[in-house]
């Protein structure tokens, strides 16, 4: 399953780094604090979170990550945003909240 | 007329939440309704929180009659620079440390500004800031 | 949804408030972030979160949110048990990821916060 393939299942808006829409996806991660991505996330995985500033591109890139879907309408700041078209690490949106886009997310990967 | 004084400890993280708490049992006591004491101790709450992440130290006043509740929050500490852009929803100058705590993400002033019939702030770069959260009790606008 | 059924979809423990598994939740909130689960004005609320420290126990109470699940294996501390019991919150803890927490609540049908 690419991060494509889950765009258009959970309907997500491609808010940077179009680029990398191809990447194979692993699985998915959960967490809004930082050292906790940056210590157990792995690679290939796609970050949900609501934290919006450029570290979190340090981390989904330093940690090889699919993608990171922001959720509950958040944007990405704009250093955020332009550090995911560097590094083609696609920056996804939804209105949906944490719970309910992994729940979906979940779902879609177990399948 | 009730009045009110809790220390707020700076870089205490395990007390902060103790002033609001206490505002929350006194209210409770005094049968005030359930959805305007949430709404006075989310933003009592944020503004403690502020103080224990930014400043030295500080303290919350309390002062609670028929009609409303007004709580006083002053720090001696860094200050607000430009409180317009400090209000912005996802601006913060949280450390790194705070932002692991599961606050600092730019949220809490905003919160504050939701849920409080009024409010305002001063504040003098260096010297510390004055934070006034005044809710109406006889009364469910606001929201 | 009741606590014990959440309990048992987890493969879960209770760490605080064993005697109130029939308390029942409404919707679920997944969030490492004190000042999002701030914003919430729902009743009935789970919080599923990662972060264990004495502000996830505050934030429920300021919350009106009376029953917490740790994820990623986080244990509750005693000062946080204890303020959890004063304020009739129920705890739990789940060695499962946020991600796999999440995934299993929706899937057995409970609500998340439109």
């Amino acid at each position: 399953m690419t991060v494509a393939d889950i765009v258009k299942a959970l309907d997500l808006k491609v808010l940077s780094g179009a680029g990398g829409l191809n990447r194979e996806v692993s699985g998915g991660y959960v967490s809004d604090l930082l050292s906790d991505v940056m210590g157990k996330a792995d690679a290939g995985q796609v970050w949900v979170t609501l934290q919006t500033h450029k570290n979190v591109m340090a981390i989904a890139s330093l940690k090889d990550l699919a993608a990171v879907i922001l959720v509950s309408g958040y944007q990405p700041a704009e250093n955020t945003a332009q550090q995911s078209e560097e590094e083609n690490i696609p920056i996804l949106g939804t209105d949906m909240s944490a719970f309910e886009v992994t729940g979906e997310l979940y779902t879609l990967i177990r399948k | 007329m009730e009045h009110h004084e809790f220390n707020i400890e700076g870089g205490d993280f395990s007390r902060a939440g103790y002033a609001s708490s206490q505002v929350k049992k006194i209210l409770k006591q005094m049968g005030v309704d359930v959805g305007i004491i949430k709404r006075t101790v989310v933003a009592a709450y944020e503004g403690e929180v502020n103080v224990v992440a930014h400043a030295y130290s500080g303290a919350m006043y309390v002062d609670i009659n028929r009609d409303e509740v007004q709580i006083e929050l002053r720090d001696e500490g860094p200050g607000i620079e430009d409180i317009e852009q400090a209000m912005q929803e996802g601006y913060s100058t949280a450390s790194s440390a705070v932002r692991e705590m599961g606050f600092g993400a730019g949220m809490g002033l905003s919160n504050m500004k939701k849920n409080a019939d009024e409010l305002h702030i001063e504040s003098e770069p260096g010297k510390g800031t004055k934070v006034v959260i005044r809710m109406l009790l006889n009364t469910t606008t606001g929201d | 949804m009741r606590v014990s059924e959440i309990v048992q979809i987890l493969d879960a423990r209770i760490i605080c408030g064993e005697h109130r598994t029939d308390y029942t939740i409404d919707v679920a909130f997944a969030s490492d972030l004190m000042s999002d689960v701030l914003t919430l004005k729902n009743d009935h609320v789970l919080l599923i979160t990662g972060l264990a420290n004495m502000q996830t126990i505050r934030t429920a109470e300021m919350s009106d949110i009376n029953c917490i699940v740790f994820a990623r294996n986080k244990k509750a501390g005693k000062e946080m048990i204890a303020l959890a019991e004063e304020n009739d919150i129920i705890l739990i803890e789940c060695r499962y990821s946020m991600f796999k927490t999440c995934g299993l609540l929706y899937q057995a049908g409970v609500q998340p916060i439109y």
